[in-house]
């Protein structure tokens, strides 16, 4: 049978009435064909049309293709979800987004906790007098010495709320059920009803340890749809910006990890490094997370020969620090002693639940944006396939660190040569009307995308965002399967996932 | 145990001299706003239009702090003339007015409530609480821990539990979905007891303002003794306000 889905590439616009609007059960039998003989799920979402009517829209990733189509919204369908679990979150969302159901969804309950957008009645039955979660059946294992532990939403740490339930046997943990939601910010109905001048800066808020990564998807679906090309240095500052976002989170939760296994020197260590890359980001724009850095059509901030000075200075001052942190977290057998083994999520299971970024990596899957759709100054770079078959907190903590020390030697390889771009001047920019695009890269948690859609008059009609842990909170769950609850922390940490990038 | 050792030496001693021996942060860093007031009219006029986060007002020639990002957009558009970012991280105050900055700040010290003082100044145990926001700004208060800046140095510390709390540090705009839970964490507090409002989230709604998920601040929910703004705030900013506001 012949796919009627069609190729897109990556950040490119295309009229909209190019996309091929197909029947319900041919774009559900072909979206289903894709993803299960080794496809993803990028983006599926519903908008409504200019008429009224809501439309699915479906953008599908199948080796290094992606793929488009869409079809009429069905008031409720046949779920996706009970063939292939990756559709999961993404018909939940939709369900909560416009109340339409799908049918014998084997999960389907809320997503961020808010009313549909039409006034439709509710799929959950909540009218939202109730505080979060509303109705909400938990998972619940009956029986002897079966005992359950809530969580939350407010935490014991500094960090985001979420409420996590886990139901024990004594230590063991049967399985952990993951409820979020409190960051609801409304992030996408805001930016319909917002000026083009504040996108940027709501596109940085949308998960700050995230600011480059929404923000490059964002500038560059911005580019796409209205033209704009920023000049090659542009590329070259965002890629710096990119990789050193990734090496500030990673070195961050190597020492996390490590503080949670009580190795408290590397902890230390890496905490302070953490910083360092931080602030090469603040002399960059003067904005630790980079935010004001990346507008559409380029950056706001290029590096002078002397920045590029001292971050080279820098650099080669943290490097063999970093090196040998990492060397010392590996090499101690206590700490290998409770990383090896624990919290596995085995490829088949990776796999099936479609997973994404340095989890997926962990867990034998080698997707990689920056190799698969590369977009910036990111086909020009060598991007090592950063595999790890052993499934546990070590794979996961081992592709972070191998990640780190790849992308020092990418940031130095960039800013060998001076960089050159006419910053940005903040001017308004017009979006193609009746246009479609989509944007992924890879951000340190893996795939970012966003898609727009636009009206027959350049408005957006629809702004669509997906954070990599939208794809990868299930993970943890399965990790926590027949793991001690004293695991938790380790585990949770290996994977730190975005609760503000899913609640949005 | 020779690697222990090994990295220990290379790593050294890295805890600040702050507040003791004065930081500088790099030129790009926007602290504190100067603003000139002879600027020509039509440029603040073009820098209240530009300002995505409608702080500034080119009447009274002011900038809402406690709205505005940091963004550095005025500064760009008026190359200077209107608004000027310093490098002054220390930009906090006790009350919400004292935010719109003609470019002067009154002293948080003196503004400092002296009870709070005389109850916190040898210790503060503080419950944090995140409702909404990016988590950046927790990001940023999280490396407070860190050796470079070492808060429990002072006798500061983050706590679990609100039980063993003297306050709290609320970040984000307060969502719908985390305000009863807000309001627990603050109820679970003994009293006497300070409320921080830590961002442009948490004074404004910051980036979500206009959202119906979201308040219009913390202010609008609960009496607020200390104000930091930034998007999010550095961590000297942070550090400055704790240590002024309480020291
Ligand atoms: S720096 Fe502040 S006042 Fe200036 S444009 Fe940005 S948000 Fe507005
Ligand atoms: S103030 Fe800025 S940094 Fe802080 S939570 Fe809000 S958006 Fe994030």
């Amino acid at each position: 049978m012949k796919i009627k889905f069609i190729t897109i590439k990556n950040g490119e616009a295309v009229p909209r009435n190019r996309i091929p609007h197909l029947a319900f059960d041919d774009f559900r039998n072909d979206a289903l064909t894709i993803v299960g003989s080794g496809g993803n799920v990028v983006q599926f979402f519903v908008y409504p049309d200019t008429g009224g009517s809501l439309k699915m829209l479906a953008v599908l990733r199948s080796g290094n293709s992606l793929l488009t189509a869409g079809c009429d919204a069905p008031e409720i369908w046949p779920s996706f979800t009970a063939v292939h679990p990756p559709f999961n979150l993404f018909e939940r969302e939709i369900a909560e987004q416009f109340g339409i159901t799908p049918d014998k969804h084997p999960w389907l309950k809320m997503v961020r906790y808010h009313a549909n957008y039409r006034g439709a009645d509710d799929v959950f039955g909540n009218d939202y007098t109730q505080d979060i979660p509303g109705n909400y059946p938990y998972y619940a294992v009956k029986g002897e010495e079966i005992h359950e532990v809530a969580v939350g939403p407010v935490h014991a740490g500094v960090i985001e709320p979420g409420h996590f339930r886990f139901n024990c046997i004594g230590e063991r943990v049967l399985h952990l059920e993951i409820q979020l939601g409190y960051q609801h910010r409304g992030v996408e109905q805001l930016l319909l009803n917002a000026p083009p001048l504040r996108f940027p800066i709501i596109g940085e808020g949308i998960a700050g340890d995230t600011a480059i990564g929404h923000s490059l998807c964002m500038a560059q679906a911005m580019e796409a749809l209205s033209g704009i090309v920023p000049d090659p240095g542009a590329r070259i500052v965002r890629t710096i910006a990119l990789e050193l976002e990734r090496i500030a989170n990673h070195i961050g939760d190597l020492g996390a990890l490590s503080g949670d296994v009580a190795f408290l020197p590397v902890a230390n260590y890496c905490g302070r490094m953490r910083g360092d890359f931080l602030n090469m980001s603040l002399l960059m724009c003067g904005n630790r997370f980079g935010k004001g850095l990346i507008r559409s059509g380029g950056v706001r901030f290029s590096p002078t020969n002397e920045d590029r000075g001292i971050l080279s200075r820098r650099i080669k001052e943290l490097k063999p620090q970093v090196e040998h942190t990492i060397d010392l977290l590996f090499s101690a057998s206590s700490v290998r002693a409770r990383f090896e083994g624990c919290g596995p999520v085995p490829t088949e299971d990776a796999r099936k639940l479609g997973l994404v970024g340095p989890a997926g990596r962990g867990s034998g899957l080698s997707y990689d944006v920056r190799r698969c759709f590369p977009t910036e100054h990111y086909d020009r770079l060598d991007i090592p396939e950063n595999l790890e078959t052993g499934c546990d907190v070590y794979a996961r903590a081992r592709v972070r660190a191998d990640e780190v020390l790849q992308s020092i030697n990418m940031i130095q390889s960039l800013l060998r040569f001076p960089v050159e771009t006419s910053c940005v001047q903040p001017n308004g920019f017009s979006m193609a009307p009746s246009s479609f695009t989509v944007t992924v890269n890879e951000a340190w948690r893996g795939e970012v995308s966003h898609a727009v859609l636009t009206d027959e008059e350049g408005k957006l009609l629809r702004y669509k965002i997906k954070d990599p842990s939208f794809h990868n909170w299930n993970a943890l769950a399965m990790a926590l399967r027949d793991t001690g609850i004293s695991d938790f922390p380790l585990n949770n940490k290996s994977f730190n996932l975005s609760y503000c990038g899913v609640d949005l | 145990m020779i690697k222990l050792l090994k990295n220990k030496f290379e790593q050294g001693y890295r805890t600040s001299g702050y507040p003791k021996t004065p930081v500088e942060l790099p030129p790009r860093y926007r602290g504190l706003p100067a603003i000139h007031q002879d600027a020509p009219g039509e440029m603040a006029d073009k820098c209240e239009k530009a300002c995505p986060q409608r702080a500034i007002d080119a009447k009274t020639r002011r900038i809402d702090m406690g709205r505005c990002v940091f963004c550095g957009e005025c500064e760009r558009i008026s190359e200077g003339s209107f608004v000027s970012f310093t490098r002054n991280f220390g930009i906090s105050a006790s009350c919400r007015e004292h935010l719109l900055t003609d470019g002067t700040l009154p002293s948080l010290a003196e503004h400092a409530k002296a009870h709070f003082r005389k109850l916190f100044g040898r210790s503060l145990q503080l419950r944090q609480v995140s409702a909404g926001g990016c988590n950046a700004c927790e990001a940023d208060l999280n490396v407070l821990a860190t050796p470079f800046f070492d808060l429990s140095r002072f006798g500061i510390n983050f706590v679990a539990s609100p039980r063993h709390a003297d306050g709290i540090v609320v970040t984000g705009p307060i969502s719908r979905n985390m305000k009863t839970a807000l309001l627990e964490t603050y109820n679970a507090v003994p009293a006497p007891k300070v409320v921080i409002a830590a961002g442009s989230c948490a004074i404004s709604g910051g980036p979500f303002f206009g959202s119906p998920e979201v308040s219009e601040g913390l202010e609008s929910i609960l009496p607020v003794d200390l104000f930091i703004p930034g998007c999010p705030p550095h961590p000297l900013t942070h550090l400055h306000a704790l240590l002024t506001f309480f020291k």
